[in-house]
């Protein structure tokens, strides 16, 4: 039974057909790479994917339930990392990601979030403002969703890698495979090259006129 | 473990909060307009017990507009909106809970100034009763219906304009009936009537627009 898959989606904006009757199935332990041009319709199929927009035909199911109806049980198992990192400027990392559990109904001690975020390297920003942080190190904190909700397993990264180091990279990539090692499958959009020692499957879309 | 529509309670206060510079603008203007007001017209007491509560709620009505794009605004930006659509939450819940905390964190204080505003103007004690028992019933409409526009605006890159255009149409007959609220107050006469009609408008907004307004944040987000 394949985790999340979408069936003959296509979407249009401003009457241009970005694109059309596409399906797409992520199983278990699977990575699926979306990759095309700027403008191609990546991030469109990704919020698609998550249901926070929908698709002028065709629908998503996650382990054969659609979305549209079982948005609960669906968004209890996804972490969904988008272009907006999801991060109040005003908040600490530390306020932003334990508003964020209680939200997600994960529950964490203070100490771990902080653990976690030492592991991102952050160590010493856990109570400055977001708005005082770097854009790599705004990013590291928002992908520390994908260390704290450990019951998620689907994971939904548009540009993960963006604005990351070297070592950031790095830590991503580990905890990427270990996701899959425990049977979560990821869809990722990015434009680097992924080097993973774990076979990933590709889509590409084409920017269509 | 808190639930998690409380702790958005408490989140969404601890925010005002930490930007209580910008929710104090709202009511200055509120103040502001209406210490100007007694200058403007001239100090007879006859003439500002009548205009008083008109004043009074017009302010309210202009601050409340001001700091109306507070409520989601922020939170489409940054994507907390994205997250915390995604987070199982019912969406009209989560709208509700925002909406409170938003009248409790720029509305409350507007409420609690205005015996000191009462006082300025020359309003008497029934006049006032019936002031203080209009906003409390009026103002969460403001927020409730506020909330629908700025969920349609909030996508859009100049959406207080569209807002202001919007609500003040839709606000116009809750001003009508809570200013005639204190005109019958003034003459002692009862004015349950107008209470009940904006009591009902309270109610029909509180049933109606969470919903209303979750629909919106998902074509804004579309």
């Amino acid at each position: 039974m394949s985790l999340l898959s979408g069936h003959h989606l296509s979407c249009s904006k401003r009457d241009r057909l970005l694109f059309d009757d596409i399906s797409l199935a992520v199983e278990p332990s699977d990575v699926l790479y979306i990759r095309g041009p700027n403008g191609a319709g990546k991030t469109s199929l990704i919020r698609i994917l998550v249901g926070l927009s929908t698709p002028d035909t065709g629908s998503v199911t996650y382990r054969d339930n659609c979305i549209r109806s079982h948005y609960d049980v669906f968004h209890h198992h996804l972490v969904y990392f988008g272009h907006k990192l999801g991060l109040n400027t005003h908040f600490s990392p530390l306020e932003n990601l334990r508003h964020w559990c209680k939200q997600h109904q994960i529950s964490v001690r203070d100490d771990h979030i902080v653990s976690v975020l030492d592991e991102l390297g952050l160590v010493g920003l856990e109570t400055l403002p977001v708005s005082s942080l770097s854009a790599g190190q705004q990013r590291r904190v928002a992908l520390a969703r994908l260390w704290l909700k450990n019951h998620a397993d689907m994971w939904v990264l548009d540009e993960p890698f963006t604005a990351l180091d070297v070592q950031g990279i790095a830590l991503l990539k580990a905890r990427l495979v270990e996701h899959t090692a425990k049977g979560g499958g990821v869809i990722m959009t990015s434009h680097q090259d992924l080097a993973l020692s774990i076979p990933v499957r590709e889509l590409a879309l084409e920017y269509r006129i | 473990m808190t639930h998690p529509l409380i702790s958005l309670f408490q989140r969404d206060l601890a925010l005002a909060y930490k930007q209580r510079a910008e929710l104090l603008q709202p009511i200055m203007f509120f103040l502001l307009v209406i210490t100007l007001f007694p200058l403007g017209i001239g100090p007879g007491p006859e003439t500002l017990q009548k205009v008083g509560p008109g004043v009074i709620w017009v302010a309210a009505l202009l601050s409340s507009l001001l700091g109306m794009d507070r409520l989601f605004r922020e939170d489409f930006q940054d994507g907390s909106l994205e997250q915390l659509m995604l987070s199982g939450a019912s969406l009209s819940w989560v709208v509700l809970v925002k909406v409170a905390a938003h009248w409790l964190s720029t509305t409350l204080p507007l409420l609690i100034l205005s015996p000191i505003l009462a006082l300025f103007l020359n309003l008497t004690e029934a006049m006032y009763v019936s002031l203080i028992a209009t906003l409390l019933l009026g103002t969460p409409i403001l927020s409730l219906i506020g909330a629908i526009a700025v969920a349609l605006t909030v996508g859009l890159q100049r959406g207080g304009v569209l807002l202001s255009l919007l609500l003040l149409p839709i606000f116009i007959p809750l001003l009508i009936f809570a200013t005639s609220a204190v005109d019958a107050a003034a003459l002692s006469l009862p004015y349950n009537g107008q209470l009940g009609i904006i009591a009902a408008l309270f109610l029909l907004a509180l049933a109606l627009s969470p919903a209303a307004t979750a629909f919106a944040l998902r074509v804004s987000q579309n």
